[in-house]
């Protein structure tokens, strides 16, 4: 009764609440990156939450189904894209004449999702960075702290 | 774009460094020659704003076309060339000399993207003209530098870093307190909208106790006496290109040139802390050539010397006359050339003989003739004997002082470099 | 008045946790406390008498809005704090690798 295999992750409960909700935080997530030009949020705060849904999965579930779902390595391309995605939005503004322009939509009306420029191209390339970043340096601690503890 | 290339400086190295991030690890050599070339048209770049500057005074880029004091503005003036050119130059010879040193390390890509990042955030620091854009600029070069200290984790490099880190975070929080009261005593960000709004208002109580913040703040990031203490761990732990960009460039962009745009530009220099600094340079002198007679370590005693050397250009703008202004940046460029020298040379001896105690060396100079006769060199032109740079820029510094009437610290000036001869001597085997 | 003292009481409080302490990770989360409290500053800063929050809702007359600008300033410097934090517990597990302690006292190999 004592020697019960290890499993990874935790109890029952915590593995089905968590199917059904890492979805919609994902979701929310997602949300509040597109809607940043018109409620509070944008791209740190709405990488931040998408980075959560997918520690949430690695805290559930144990390390290696989290880790198949987005490995290292594709995190730390989503991380360079999402910076090279920023550079190229700046640099495309030398098009019209200065850095940084707006050469997508006209310049924002309130409370329309499809206005203000290049703001909510650049809250994408920001959450890009962000989530990406996030989750890699959890996941480079978790292996820094199961390393450590194989040697001694 | 060919009438301002400001923002050039900045974009340049960030797309080079998650470029070599993204691609590092599968093209081979892709990193060396990215990185290269960027350095190289990044010097370029430099001296072709030097021409422009003469042609037209000075420059105002407004990012995005948002007018200023709404928008952020990049500057171009005469210091602003003057340390580009500084800085792109040693960048440039640095990523020269790594290609071949740094294949000890496994992780060579890495170490570019992160020295990228750096060089982005200098030139960020240099080209700005609004405080909050300085502060984070100012944060991505330091924080890359502190990731830069910790490469090779061995013992004393995490140890070094981890000092070094600590000191360097409660130095930005210093100078956010500072921007957040000035903010708040002006509530705009503009450098140059600013200094006209204080002068408006007249003499205020708020400037003294700002200029204290930022004395703190900027002069721990340029190894100020009393705020010097991570400096002889940081520069010889670090590998030694780390160490060449480090105590040649970024101590001098981080630490003075800011102090010399937030202090001359901003708020406006008054007698009390100008003898601030001129003391506090002079004490900077005194203990770093006095702590560097004695060491054994050939990297620590360059790291010393950098501590004295930059007393001296302290010691200069605290004068402020325009003689002494000028002896002191000729002696910023000055020291950025010959202290890289030095650095690189003790990477190569490093190299070559596998040990950095100098009593072990002896000799040497047979054996490997150009480093001997570059470190000898540079060794006199750092104590200052004629016809070498060193002497001159000495000479500047010592008759603005006794120009302006300081007779003591002119003395202690010559007494100095004396000094820094004798240990010098040490180094020239 | 009285809420600009107790952040000066928070910045000493880290201050003190990073000077005093001798466990590598107490000094950890005194650094944290101190970025927090120039934080805190700064946005207390941005307070106007009777504000609202500075978001614009329809058929709204603008009017009595608090300072937007040190609030997006104050995102920018949560972030740097957050990146800064992540390099300091890498470096300290790697300390903790290499000396075997987290006691900073042990951690002085080199002289001078």
């Amino acid at each position: 009764m004592n020697n019960k295999p290890k499993k990874a992750g935790m109890t029952l409960i915590v593995k089905t609440i968590t199917r059904l909700t890492v979805g919609l935080i994902l979701l929310f997530g997602i949300y509040i990156v597109l809607h940043g030009h018109i409620t509070p949020g944008g791209g740190f705060a709405g990488g931040v939450i998408i980075a959560l849904s997918f520690i949430h999965l690695m805290l559930a579930f144990g390390k290696d189904l989290a880790l198949k779902k987005l490995s290292e390595a594709q995190a730390s391309f989503f991380e360079s894209l999402g910076a090279i995605m920023f550079l190229t939005i700046a640099i495309l503004g030398f098009v019209g004449g200065y850095f940084f322009l707006n050469f997508f939509l006209d310049k924002g009306e309130p409370f329309k999702l499809f206005s203000a420029g290049i703001i909510p191209l650049c809250n994408v390339a920001i959450c890009f960075k962000v989530g990406a970043g996030l989750f890699a340096i959890f996941a480079a601690l978790v292996f820094l702290k199961i390393g450590s503890g194989e040697e001694r | 774009m060919i009438h301002n290339p400001s923002p050039l400086f900045v974009a340049i190295p960030l797309g080079a460094a998650f470029l070599v991030s993204l691609l590092g690890k599968r093209v081979k050599n892709f990193s060396d020659s990215l990185s290269n070339i960027a350095t190289f048209s990044l010097l370029l770049l430099s001296l072709f704003s030097i021409s422009l500057v003469s042609k037209h005074g000075m420059l105002v880029y407004k990012v995005g076309g948002w007018v200023p004091p709404i928008g952020i503005c990049m500057v171009l003036d005469g210091l602003t060339s003057f340390m580009l050119v500084t800085v792109n130059s040693i960048a440039f010879l640095v990523t020269i000399y790594s290609i071949s040193y740094m294949e000890r390390y496994t992780a060579k890509w890495k170490f570019y993207t992160l020295f990228l990042l750096m060089l982005a955030g200098m030139n960020g620091v240099i080209v700005t003209g609004d405080m909050f854009n300085l502060f984070v600029f100012l944060e991505i070069a330091a924080i890359s530098s502190y990731a830069l200290v910790a490469f090779g984790t061995e013992h004393e490099e995490l140890e070094a870093s981890f000092k070094y880190m600590v000191m360097g975070l409660l130095a930005s929080s210093f100078i956010l307190l500072g921007i957040a009261l000035l903010y708040s005593f002006t509530s705009t960000l503009n450098m140059a909208d600013m200094s006209r709004f204080l002068v408006k208002t007249g003499a205020i109580q708020i400037v003294p106790f700002v200029t204290v913040l930022f004395l703190m703040g900027f002069g721990l990031k340029a190894a100020l006496v009393p705020f010097h203490w991570w400096l002889p761990d940081a520069h010889p732990s670090a590998p030694a290109p780390v160490s060449a960009m480090l105590s040649g460039v970024l101590i001098k962009v981080l630490g003075i040139y800011a102090l010399m745009r937030v202090l001359f530009n901003v708020l406006g220099i008054s007698p009390p802390a100008s003898t601030l600094l001129m003391i506090l340079g002079i004490i900077s002198m005194v203990l770093g050539g006095f702590l560097a007679i004695g060491q054994e370590d050939i990297k620590r005693m360059l790291a010393y010397s950098s501590i004295s050397q930059i007393g001296y250009i302290f010691l200069a703008i605290g004068i402020g006359t325009p003689l002494a202004i000028l002896g002191g940046l000729f002696h910023l460029i000055n020291h950025a050339v010959f202290k890289s020298l030095l650095f690189l040379n003790s990477g190569a001896i490093e190299y070559a003989t596998g040990t950095r105690n100098l009593r072990k060396m002896g000799g040497l100079g047979l054996r490997m003739p150009v480093t001997g006769y570059s470190s000898l060199t540079g060794s006199l032109s750092i104590s200052g004997v004629p016809p070498l740079s060193g002497f001159w820029s000495k000479l500047i510094i010592i008759i603005a002082a006794i120009q302006a009437g300081h007779f003591i610290l002119a003395s202690v000036a010559v007494l100095i470099s004396i000094l820094t001869l004798a240990y010098y001597l040490k180094l020239s085997v | 008045m009285i809420i600009y003292f107790m952040c000066l009481i928070l910045f000493c409080v880290g201050l003190y946790a990073i000077l005093v302490k001798r466990n590598l990770i107490k000094i950890i989360i005194g650094i944290i406390i101190t970025e927090y409290a120039v934080n805190l500053f700064f946005i207390l800063v941005a307070y106007r008498s009777k504000g609202r929050a500075p978001i614009l809702i329809p058929d709204q007359i603008v009017k009595n809005m608090v300072d937007p600008l040190p609030q997006a300033l104050v995102l920018t410097a949560i972030v740097i704090g957050l990146a800064v934090t992540a390099l300091m517990v890498a470096i300290a597990v790697r300390v903790y690798e290499k000396y075997g302690t987290f006691d900073i006292t042990k951690i002085k190999r080199q002289k001078g």
